[in-house]
């Protein structure tokens, strides 16, 4: 099984940086947020009570990474409904490759990405801003950002392969990820001091809440806060139930 | 090499079933090339993706290369080879890379995936384009790659799905020879599905025709054509005699189907070419003098027309077991 993710990631890995334009155009959105969305956060978190500790710039770079995992990962199942179409799927199913690795390698190249493109942004948020952070934390905080990747990835490609349709995937998505992006408080963090009681009750219903105050604990280089715990318990749930999810979507309807 | 029993499939979607295939028993020997013929939607491909472990049956079992189908499928996997019907290549991939990738989860090393590659590139044709996107190839190339990722594990049992759909005509007779070839210089058993008649009947040993999920025959091409109608004929006459040809047509040996329109006298004869001296005399000896005459083999379409009720053509725009397809 490892030799065959190993192929299948291989594989994903050497197209993906066929097109390095690609990593590029992933990473513009959160750098636009840094550039002119940042400098906003400055007096805002300055002149607003009950913000987790730290300057803007670790709280908005970890959270920007965390949106980068979101929206990068979430739509990998784009691609692999194209090779299904292809017929790349079905080729690599009647080989006798592990049915697991098929998703595994393919998981993992979304995983590097995500964190390759993690590791530019901040670095930029480094040398051109005012980011500050523990090198320790950063290291903890890409291997957050990965399992996040992991966990959406999977579920990408489970949900793609469940419903095979690619009018019906993206409007899918886009009315999950809005409602999970806006409730995990990455623009602003959901405090009890800032949001109501009900929206407050409600964010911390949402896993990516906690994955978010997981990577901004580990930014701050906080390792025993209640948050990091928190988020990496939820985190690892969140990794295992959608990797046994894209995991089952691949062996089903075989023999 | 083949052998199922009752093999059935039954899709559900929204509320409606649809029996794709309704219990199919196959029977394929080793060495044979079988072809499996019937309309779109007849239920050949779902068939195919049950035998090649990509479809689950709902009833039914199969025993592939000597592997159970249900209890072994990963050793039915290893032992065959599948070339789809859309081909299974990516388009942003090198035609190396592909062939070096399928070898390798085949469990070749890279040095064995590559020589093997190599032999199969000399083979059909591909030696050189290594390096080219395979979104570059034509589609004759593209089909012949497909061919060479289904046999680069050296399978002794080889599925086609529908093999030359999309291609032009040289393409295809070209393909033909290298199906051929594949059997007679490798001894693979090879089982291809085709809404073709002429490919069916230019390559195959031997037949099963489906229909609605069903076989509804089974033979060589010449036997199945021998077995349902006979040649046909057409001969053409005064307008005015005509009836009387077809009353003289009638009375040779196992005439069958006579029908006159104006000038024009069809029927069926076991054996045209034999019986058409005879229908000579005949003629001549009424003194009705015979204008035009036409002896035409029975073709596949005929042996689906007699079988069905309907002609191939007919079948495929009939929405019956469209379902099938659901990929």
């Amino acid at each position: 099984m490892l030799r065959d993710s190993w192929l299948i990631f291989r594989r994903d890995f050497s197209l993906s940086m066929r097109n390095p334009a690609w990593i590029m155009i992933g990473i513009m959105q959160p750098v636009l947020y840094l550039v002119l969305f940042g400098p906003l956060m400055e007096r805002v978190v300055a002149n607003t009570p009950g913000f987790p500790p730290g300057s803007s710039w670790a709280i908005l770079t970890p959270a920007l990474v965390i949106q980068l995992a979101l929206f990068g990962s979430s739509f990998a199942g784009f691609g692999l409904l194209a090779e299904f179409r292809s017929g790349v799927v079905e080729r690599l199913r009647v080989t006798p490759a592990s049915r697991v690795a098929l998703l595994l390698g393919k998981v993992l190249n979304n995983a590097l990405q995500t964190m390759m493109q993690a590791i530019l942004i901040i670095v930029l948020a480094f040398l051109v801003f005012d980011l500050d952070a523990p090198f320790g934390g950063i290291l903890l905080s890409l291997l957050i950002v990965g399992l996040t990747s992991v966990a959406l990835a999977s579920a990408s490609y489970a949900l793609a392969l469940t419903i095979k349709n690619e009018q019906a995937f993206p409007a899918l998505l886009n009315a999950v990820l809005l409602p999970l992006l806006l409730l995990s408080g990455i623009l602003l963090p959901i405090t009890t001091g800032l949001a109501p009681d009900w929206l407050y009750t409600i964010s911390r219903i949402n896993p990516f809440t906690h994955i978010v105050d997981a990577e901004r604990a580990s930014f701050r280089g906080d390792v025993t806060m209640d948050a990091l715990f928190t988020g990496c318990v939820v985190l690892l749930v969140l990794t295992v139930l959608t990797v046994f999810w894209g995991a089952r979507t691949f062996r089903k309807e075989n023999a | 090499m083949i052998r199922a029993r009752g093999l059935a499939r039954r899709f559900t979607a929204r509320g409606r079933t649809v029996d794709a295939v309704k219990g199919v028993d196959i029977d394929v020997a080793e060495g044979e090339l079988v072809g499996f013929l019937g309309p779109n939607g007849a239920g050949k491909t779902t068939t195919l993706r049950m035998l090649t472990t990509l479809l689950r049956p709902t009833a039914g079992e199969a025993t592939i290369g000597g592997c159970d189908l249900r209890k072994d499928p990963l050793g039915v996997r290893k032992r065959i080879g599948y070339v789809a019907q859309g081909g299974g290549t990516h388009p942003e991939c090198r035609v190396g890379e592909e062939i070096e990738l399928q070898g390798r989860l085949y469990g070749l090393s890279k040095a064995g995936a590559l020589r093997r590659g190599a032999e199969l590139t000399e083979q059909l044709d591909l030696a050189g384009l290594d390096h080219r996107l395979t979104k570059t190839l034509s589609g004759g190339q593209r089909r012949r790659l497909d061919i060479a990722l289904g046999l680069i594990h050296e399978p002794k049992l080889v599925f086609f799905d529908e093999p030359t759909t999309g291609l032009d005509p040289q393409s295809r007779a070209n393909l033909w020879e290298h199906i051929r070839r594949l059997r007679a210089e490798q001894g693979v058993t090879l089982f291809l599905t085709t809404h073709y008649l002429d490919e069916a009947d230019s390559l195959c040993d031997r037949i099963l025709v489906i229909d609605n999920g069903e076989i509804v025959a089974e033979g060589t091409p010449d036997s199945l054509k021998a077995s349902v109608s006979g040649d046909g004929v057409v001969i053409g006459v005064a307008e005015d005699s005509a009836p009387a040809a077809a009353e003289i047509a009638g009375r040779l040996d196992g005439a069958h189907e006579v029908t006159v329109t104006e000038d024009l006298v069809r029927f069926r004869v076991p054996r045209g070419d034999t019986a058409m001296p005879e229908l000579l005399r005949a003629l001549d000896a009424a003194g009705i003098p015979m204008r035009s005459m036409q002896v035409q083999r029975p073709t596949l379409d005929d042996v689906f027309l007699t079988l069905t009720g309907r002609t191939l053509r007919d079948a495929e725009t009939a929405p019956a077991g469209e379902v099938a397809h659901v990929a």
